[in-house]
């Protein structure tokens, strides 16, 4: 049996204005289906707590679940537990029209912390970063230079982002060149 | 640059979080049509100078189409909607009158 590695194993930037960090792996479940249905609210709850509002995203402890569009939902879960979780998934939503599928390998997680990073991110993509516009809670889908990324705040400057792993060193290169030394804006 | 707002998940993006798919409110021509109705549906399409109504795909969001009517001169947009109608709604049709009184595009006004 082989074992399972993140896109760049842990690679981490911290010589500029904000801390970079590959998050690793992370269980990842994109979850489609309609989302009023009483079956699959319950079967969220059960591992997020609570269903998100659109563009929000739910957090408890290591698990999640974040409103991806209206049909859509992102799980997510210790790497460990994802097979199970699916498993679980599937016996609760029998009988309802709905997707659970495991994508948890072919996402990259990284983290862009410091007192900076709102600018970082704000040097990316094409989303109002300033702290009146964008807050604790909300989930925005957007692409951070060429390519597509999701992105929340942990808690007040530290964002999480996923994108697809192919695009992983890709991701981490930009998030690090946003982030080198001197590169402060003091826009936001 | 166009500001699109998506009816679908609610964000107010920039244009190149959406991706353009054409004109809107085609008929889709096919089996049982005659020869210039398919020729109507493959290559006909409005040029205008001013209101139009276009498909978008919001792309680098929550990849779900929509509807966009919105004017080719000024770039000004006049309201979204959703992609599963035959004509636009009504309040798109009375935002367009406010801003550009008499417009007409194929058969609306």
């Amino acid at each position: 049996m082989f074992e399972a590695v993140s896109a760049l194993q842990g690679a981490s930037f911290n010589a500029g204005i904000a801390e970079v960090r590959e998050l690793g792996l992370r269980g990842m479940i994109t979850l489609r289906g309609d989302l009023t249905d009483k079956k699959l609210i319950k079967a969220v709850k059960g591992i997020a707590g609570r269903i998100p509002e659109p563009r929000t995203v739910a957090l408890k402890d290591d698990d999640g679940a974040a409103w991806m569009s209206p049909d859509e939902l992102l799980l997510m879960v210790p790497h460990a537990d994802v097979l199970s979780t699916i498993e679980t998934l599937n016996a609760s939503l029998k009988g309802t029209h709905f997707l659970a599928a495991n994508v948890s390998d072919a996402r990259a997680v990284f983290e862009v912390f410091g007192p900076h990073a709102r600018e970082v991110m704000a040097k990316l993509a094409p989303v109002d970063f300033s702290p009146d516009a964008f807050k604790m809670g909300m989930f925005r889908r957007s692409r951070l230079a060429q390519v597509p990324a999701a992105f929340w705040m942990n808690e007040e400057d530290a964002f999480t982002v996923v994108c697809f792993r192919s695009v992983a060193e890709y991701m981490f290169d930009l998030l690090s060149i946003a982030a080198q030394a001197g590169s402060e804006v003091d826009a936001l | 640059m166009l500001i699109l707002e998506c009816p679908c998940c609610g964000v107010s993006g920039e244009e190149t979080e959406f991706h353009a798919g054409g004109e809107a409110h085609l008929k889709r021509h096919s089996v049982g049509s005659t020869d210039d109705q398919f020729e109507e549906y493959l290559f006909m399409r409005e040029n205008p100078h001013g209101v139009h109504f276009e498909r978008w795909r919001h792309n680098n969001g929550c990849g779900k189409w929509f509807h966009a009517a919105r004017c080719t001169t000024t770039l000004e947009v006049f309201g979204t909607y959703c992609a599963q109608t035959y004509e636009p709604p009504k309040e798109i049709k009375d935002a367009i009158s406010a801003r550009r009184p008499g417009w007409s595009w194929r058969n609306f006004s």
